[in-house]
């Protein structure tokens, strides 16, 4: 069979990284071809020099078989190739149509031929099957939408090899059956998908073929009839794959938050939750499972102080804490992990001493007599999280931004159990950093937990989210509408309750 | 019926005042509010916030936040006053133009090239141009008669001036032509005379550079909306990685977004010269920029509304500039339009917000029953005022570009 | 942060200077003029003993109206109407001023309280707008600039103005003598030399006050974290609304305390020709300082002397209106080197904490 792609000996290093080293890779014609590695194995590296965002130090690539240069993603989507990024590429203002031709035409001052465009795209739309209305403004489509809007960018650019990095990192169960529908669809029509993931189970179900990067090397390329994903995880990592410690529930009797029917609503007047109730024991994780948009982000926000809300009550401890500020309620010993570290939960060019006081400015022992900031107590404080969670950093006075996600993220988590709070709030609080980290931090939460910390996870990986619970809810469409046992359910049953299928 | 009712309950905000205005100047005491002399000068004031909004909008949608507006449009005014003494009024509308994008071009190295905050910059340049435009003109006419280092030599001719055939008395074929909208504003008419009143400003006695400002609004959706560069553009200013990701060059989509914004505050610099007092005079823009950039805020980041901004800025300066009976009729037109929110928020039981405006309403009644005229100093800010007043009321729901005022660096995705 | 990081993070201002100058003196070429005598002229009259009182007289509000603005920056709000604010409050202290006598350090203290308290309600309303009516601080606060100039021009010739007065000039009545600020030439031995005013202690602790402010206390720390990330101060438990409006009373505190100087200390009244323009110039001296107490004050001083010594220009035959295009090129490409040097640090902090967490 033909080759779509061969890479030959790519190396690339930035300053104290060895990115890629030697690798090479054969891709055929009109196959999927999955490439599995562990974060900073060195794919997204291996992707970005293919799509010619990054310049390789050394080494050749060709694609259908002739050498060719990539020196921007122009020069790739010019020889056939499209990218399919984790992170859509779409502004929310603009139509599905308008994204879809943006930057086919010269920058001219000619007029767009609107509907040329449109029937040419409903071919494409009709040939792959991929049900998108062009005529919805982005902000108005959800997830799998998207990405099949950003799918079609790419074919309607003529693409006949197809870039799809982490596809499924933001989609649920039913949601990916439906993408590996629509790409097998694209297979059968000869285009040739190069599919990058670390999920096993995926890779093994979609791919033909699999290679695995470790450490910036190319390890093995193997057939995916002939491999377990046992023997994948090893090659992948070396050792078995990581899964949070098993369950040993000893919920207890402390009753630390009730929420009692709680609403709200936006703007609009459309309801973001609705009569929510629940109550979280002392030494218990608590998960809430659902699909991005169904109200569980605002809801933690309500129990913070940040979303308002239209009725019903709050609960902390003994304390009705309606009526207090955000400030007020962090300062009775909430502690909150937010889903994205680096835009909620750090300021990142102050230095790791100055971010410990962050979300703690009304806890005493960062004062002084004359209320000014304390900085040594903060010291102090900060060179204890870095110790207890293993912080790489040369000091407690290095920036954030100096520091690796991982490590800014264990720091965050260590900031957040520092004071032994009553109730953690964590919302992803393992999302996109390597695999010691997810360990450190699984096995923090859990510590704390067992010594009588009740926690609220939020969490988009189900595996990690059915581990770590202790009791799992569902939310879809701002209400809850499943509690369940994680040891009596498996990801797909949990996925089918969050997109409503199961009731 | 229906129908009406229901738009009237929309967009009372911008109704109700329109008819208490139009009552209010069948008094003749007040009759200048709806007269056209003022809505020609409103018309003639309003094409440099027009200009200026416009130009926010090319920067903005790409991204860009332009304070600098202000700045670009004083190099405006002294660029076009020197161009049209050199060059006569032409010159100056071309000069007035090159000048302001040449601060245009300023403010995308720092903000594009540099990623310099973008209202740091836009301060920094405001800054600039006062003190260059003051040492231009020193430099450029020293030593010429009736110039100082405030102000320019006068302009001589003018930009040419046209009538519509029929409707106001204009010349078709060399011959003269009825003035029918003239007739019909001296007849009396209530509502009729008002409405003609507004045409026969709008279209007598236009001159051509007004022409061409109107005409960059449906040029600027054209542009923005039905070409590629326009949605280039757009989307650098929604989602400038993601637009990189497809081979848009975005750092010259921004910078000719700037450059543009430049171009047209230098225009409307050269037009506050040459359709007003033919000279350039330090502080002539009196923050006509920062005008435009509240009319580009109040048109929603849209040319039309842009447009409808600019139109009302400038009939608060006509006014202004008029007639200080007119404001003084304003006062009344205050006070009822305060109580039709009174009523409006009493229907929906919120009277908290009632009694304020209430109140208010009050004040503006007694202020207006036990004085005949307004203080000639706040005249002077009525179109400052307006513009806090009407962005206070406007509370709609902006929908900016969602990537105004971010630095972007070139590879950078995310 | 090391040393040489340090170091570099302080040549910006230098090599802005340095451009500013190359730039300029590309111009006096252009117009026929020889800029190294034109420099030497400008540094020969700025550095006489009167020119130096002069330059720390011109110092001490700009300082101020540069504070003013810093406090907001710190936030990342932009106070542009300093400049109605230190008028309108000046107006006020000096006509409410008149109104009553009493001893001296008392009297003085009411006299900036009154400035205070007015300008900090005039900078309240934009943070109001801002807040409640989503309007932004830049618009809002130039409206009210042109609001606050009516504002004052109306109640200078309607009600304020001196009534015994025969002069058609509009202006307050004098302030009594225990509501003036006697002048500092005595302490320093100078007392040959022109008034040297004195404000200038109050303006050495005000910018003590506003370091002390902004980063030793949790107020100052709420402002910094808002100002670099307005989302994370948020989940921290910083009230954006509340803060914004008490940044903007705070940054119009200080504003009202610009036109004391001038106030207390020579005109001991409010007059149409009541110094202005500071409010404008103390943007770019904040900008010029990088916000930072001492950056400010030396900032401050540049500007005051550069404006100072450019007065012998016009009488060499030099239009001295040179000096506002130097200042304006410093603004303009200091603000350019401090992005350019803040990557480049930021770059070096990460290549060298991930050069020693390689080590370790």
């Amino acid at each position: 069979m033909n080759k779509a792609i061969t890479v030959s000996n790519i190396t690339k290093s930035y300053p104290g990284v060895l990115a890629n080293s030697n690798v090479s890779l054969e891709v055929s014609e009109g196959s999927i071809h999955a490439i599995v590695g562990e974060n900073g194995a060195g794919k997204s590296t291996l992707m970005k020099i293919l799509y010619g965002m990054v310049k390789p130090d050394d080494g050749s690539i060709s694609i259908f078989e002739k050498i060719t240069q990539l020196s921007s993603p122009k020069d790739a989507i010019d020889s056939g190739l499209g990218m399919v990024h984790q992170h859509f590429m779409l502004a929310d203002n603009l139509s599905v149509l308008e994204s879809v031709i943006l930057g086919i035409d010269n920058a001219t001052l000619k007029n767009i031929n609107l509907r040329r465009y449109k029937s040419e795209i409903m071919e494409v739309i009709n040939k792959y099957n991929l049900n998108i209305n062009l005529d919805k403004t982005i902000d108005e489509l959800g997830v799998g939408e998207k990405q099949r809007v950003e799918i079609l960018k790419v074919l309607f650019r003529g693409a006949k090899i197809l870039i799809l990095d982490e596809p499924t990192a933001v989609l649920v169960p039913q949601e990916v059956e439906e993408l590996f529908n629509n790409l097998r669809d694209l297979k059968d029509n000869g285009v040739t998908i190069i599919f990058i993931s670390h999920k096993l189970d995926e890779v093994l179900e979609i791919a033909d073929e699999i290679s695995v990067m470790r450490g910036g090397v190319m390890v093995n390329t193997v057939d995916s009839e002939n491999i377990s994903k046992k023997e994948l995880a090893e090659m992948m990592i070396g050792k078995s794959l990581p899964k949070p410690p098993e369950r040993q529930s000893s919920v207890g009797d402390l009753k630390i938050l009730s929420v009692e029917n709680l609403s709200a609503s936006n703007d609009d007047g459309k309801d973001i939750f609705n009569d929510i109730t629940f109550d979280l024991q002392s030494s218990e994780i608590l998960g809430i499972a659902g699909v991005e948009g169904n109200g569980q982000r605002e809801l933690v926000e309500a129990i913070i102080g940040i979303q308002e809300y239209n009725s019903g009550s709050i609960r902390l401890k003994d304390e009705i804490i309606d009526d207090l500020g955000i400030r007020e309620r962090l300062g009775l010993g909430i502690s909150f992990i937010p889903e994205d570290r680096q835009a909620q939960a750090l300021i990142m060019d102050m230095t790791l001493t100055n971010n410990i006081i962050l979300g703690r400015q009304s806890l005493k022992k960062y004062k002084t007599k004359l209320t000014t900031v304390n900085l040594s107590n903060a010291t102090t404080a900060s060179e204890s999280v870095i110790g207890n969670f293993d912080v790489k950093t040369p000091n407690a006075n290095t920036i954030a931004t100096a520091l690796s996600g991982g490590n800014q993220q264990k720091y965050v988590v260590g900031r957040e159990l520092e004071d032994n709070p009553t109730l953690l709030i964590a919302s992803q609080p393992t999302r996109g950093i390597d695999i010691g980290a997810q360990a450190l931090i699984w096995e923090k939460l859990r510590s704390t937990r067992d010594d009588g910390l009740g926690v609220i996870l939020i969490s988009a990986d189900l595996e990690e989210l059915i581990g770590l619970s202790d009791r799992i809810v569902v939310i879809y469409q701002g209400n809850f509408v499943a509690e369940l046992k994680p040891d009596e359910i498996t990801p797909e049953i949990l996925g089918s309750y969050m997109t409503g299928l199961r009731k | 019926m229906d129908d009406l009712i229901n738009f009237f309950k929309k967009k009372y905000v911008i109704i109700a005042p329109l008819l208490i205005i139009i009552f209010i100047a069948q008094n003749e005491q007040y009759s200048q509010l709806t007269s056209s002399g003022t809505f020609g000068s409103a018309l003639r004031l309003s094409i440099p916030i027009l200009l200026a909004g416009l130009g926010g909008l090319f920067s903005e949608r790409t991204g860009v936040v332009n304070i600098g507006l202000e700045g670009m449009m004083i190099m405006g005014t002294w660029f076009g006053a020197w161009g049209g003494f050199m060059y006569g009024p032409w010159g100056g509308v071309l000069f007035g133009l090159i000048g302001g994008g040449l601060f245009g071009l300023i403010h995308a190295i720092a903000t594009v090239s540099f990623q310099v905050d973008h209202i740091v910059s836009g301060v920094a340049i405001n800054i600039l141009a006062v003190g260059a435009a003051r040492f231009f003109n020193i430099l450029a006419f020293d030593g010429i008669a009736f110039a100082s280092s405030t102000a320019s030599p006068r302009i001589e001719g003018e930009v040419g001036k046209f009538n519509l055939p029929f409707l106001t008395g204009g010349t078709l074929n060399g011959n003269e032509t009825s003035n029918i909208l003239g007739d019909l504003e001296n007849a009396n008419i209530f509502l009729i005379s008002d409405i003609s009143g507004l045409l026969v400003g709008l279209t007598s006695n236009i001159s051509y550079f007004t022409i061409i400002a109107l005409l960059l609004v449906p040029i600027s959706v054209y542009v923005l909306w039905r070409t590629p560069i326009g949605l280039q553009m757009r989307s650098v200013g929604e989602y400038p990685s993601g637009s990189e990701s497809l081979g848009v060059n975005v750092y010259l989509m921004k910078y000719i977004g700037v450059i543009i914004s430049g171009c047209l505050a230098g225009l409307a610099g050269a037009y506050l010269v040459l359709e007003g007092p033919n000279v350039y005079l330090q502080g002539q823009t009196g923050g006509r920029g920062f005008i435009g950039l509240a009319s580009l805020l109040f048109g929603n980041y849209r040319p039309l509304g842009v447009l409808m901004g600019a139109g009302l800025f400038g009939f608060a300066d006509a006014l202004q500039l008029r007639s200080e009976e007119a404001i003084h009729g304003l006062l009344i037109a205050v006070a009822l339009f305060l109580f039709v929110l009174t009523i409006n928020n009493l229907s929906k039981r919120n009277f908290k917000v009632s009694t304020g405006t209430f109140i208010t309403g009050l004040f503006f009644l007694v202020w207006y029953l036990n004085s005949t005229s307004v203080p000639i100093q706040f005249i002077y800010f009525t179109p400052h005022l307006t513009t806090l007043v009407v962005l206070s009321f406007s509370k709609q729901k902006f929908r900016m570009p969602k990537k105004v005022g971010v630095a972007y660096k070139k590879g950078e995705l995310n | 942060m090391k040393l040489r990081l340090r170091l570099v993070s302080l040549s910006a201002p230098l090599i802005a200077l340095m451009l500013a100058v190359s730039l300029t003196s590309l111009i006096l070429l252009g117009i026929g003029k020889d800029p190294i005598e034109t420099f030497r002229m400008m540094f020969e009259y700025g550095s006489t003993g009167k020119s130096i009182v002069s330059v720390l007289n011109r110092t001490t509000p700009l300082y101020i109206s540069a504070v003013a603005v810093a406090v907001g920056f710190k936030m990342g709000l932009f106070n542009i109407g300093v400049e109605g604010q230190y008028l309108l409050g000046a107006l006020l202290a000096a006509a409410i001023g008149t109104s009553f006598a009493i001893s001296r350090p008392i009297h003085i203290f009411f006299i900036m309280l009154i400035a205070v308290v007015a300008s900090s309600l005039w900078a309240a309303i934009a943070g109001y707008l801002k807040v409640y009516k989503g309007i932004h601080e830049v618009i809002s606060t130039i409206m009210l600039n042109y609001i606050g100039t009516g504002l004052i021009a109306y109640l200078l010739s309607n009600i304020f103005f001196d009534k015994d007065e025969k002069n058609a000039i509009p202006q307050t009545v004098e302030l009594p003598e225990s509501g003036r600020l006697p002048a500092l030439n005595n302490l320093f031995g100078i007392e040959d030399l022109p008034n040297l005013h004195g404000f200038l202690p109050i303006t050495i602790l005000l910018g003590l006050i506003y370091y002390l402010l902004i980063w030793k206390t949790t107020l100052g720390y709420d402002l910094r974290v808002t100002g670099a990330n307005p989302i994370a101060a948020r989940f921290s438990g910083v009230d954006p609304k509340r803060l914004t409006i008490i940044a903007m009373i705070i940054s119009g505190g200080f504003a009202g305390l610009v036109g004391m100087g001038p106030l207390l200390g020579y005109f001991h009244q409010y007059t149409i020709d009541f110094p202005p323009g500071l409010g404008f110039a103390g943007i770019g001296v904040a900008l010029l300082g990088r916000n930072h107490p001492v950056g400010m004050f030396l900032g401050a001083i540049l500007f005051g002397f550069l404006e100072r010594s450019a007065q012998i220009l016009d009488l060499r035959g030099v239009p001295k209106e040179i000096e506002t295009m130097m200042s304006a090129f410093i603004l303009l490409i200091v603000v350019v080197f401090y992005e350019i040097i803040r990557r480049y640090i930021l770059t070096q902090q990460i290549k060298d904490a991930s050069k020693k967490i390689g080590e370790n």
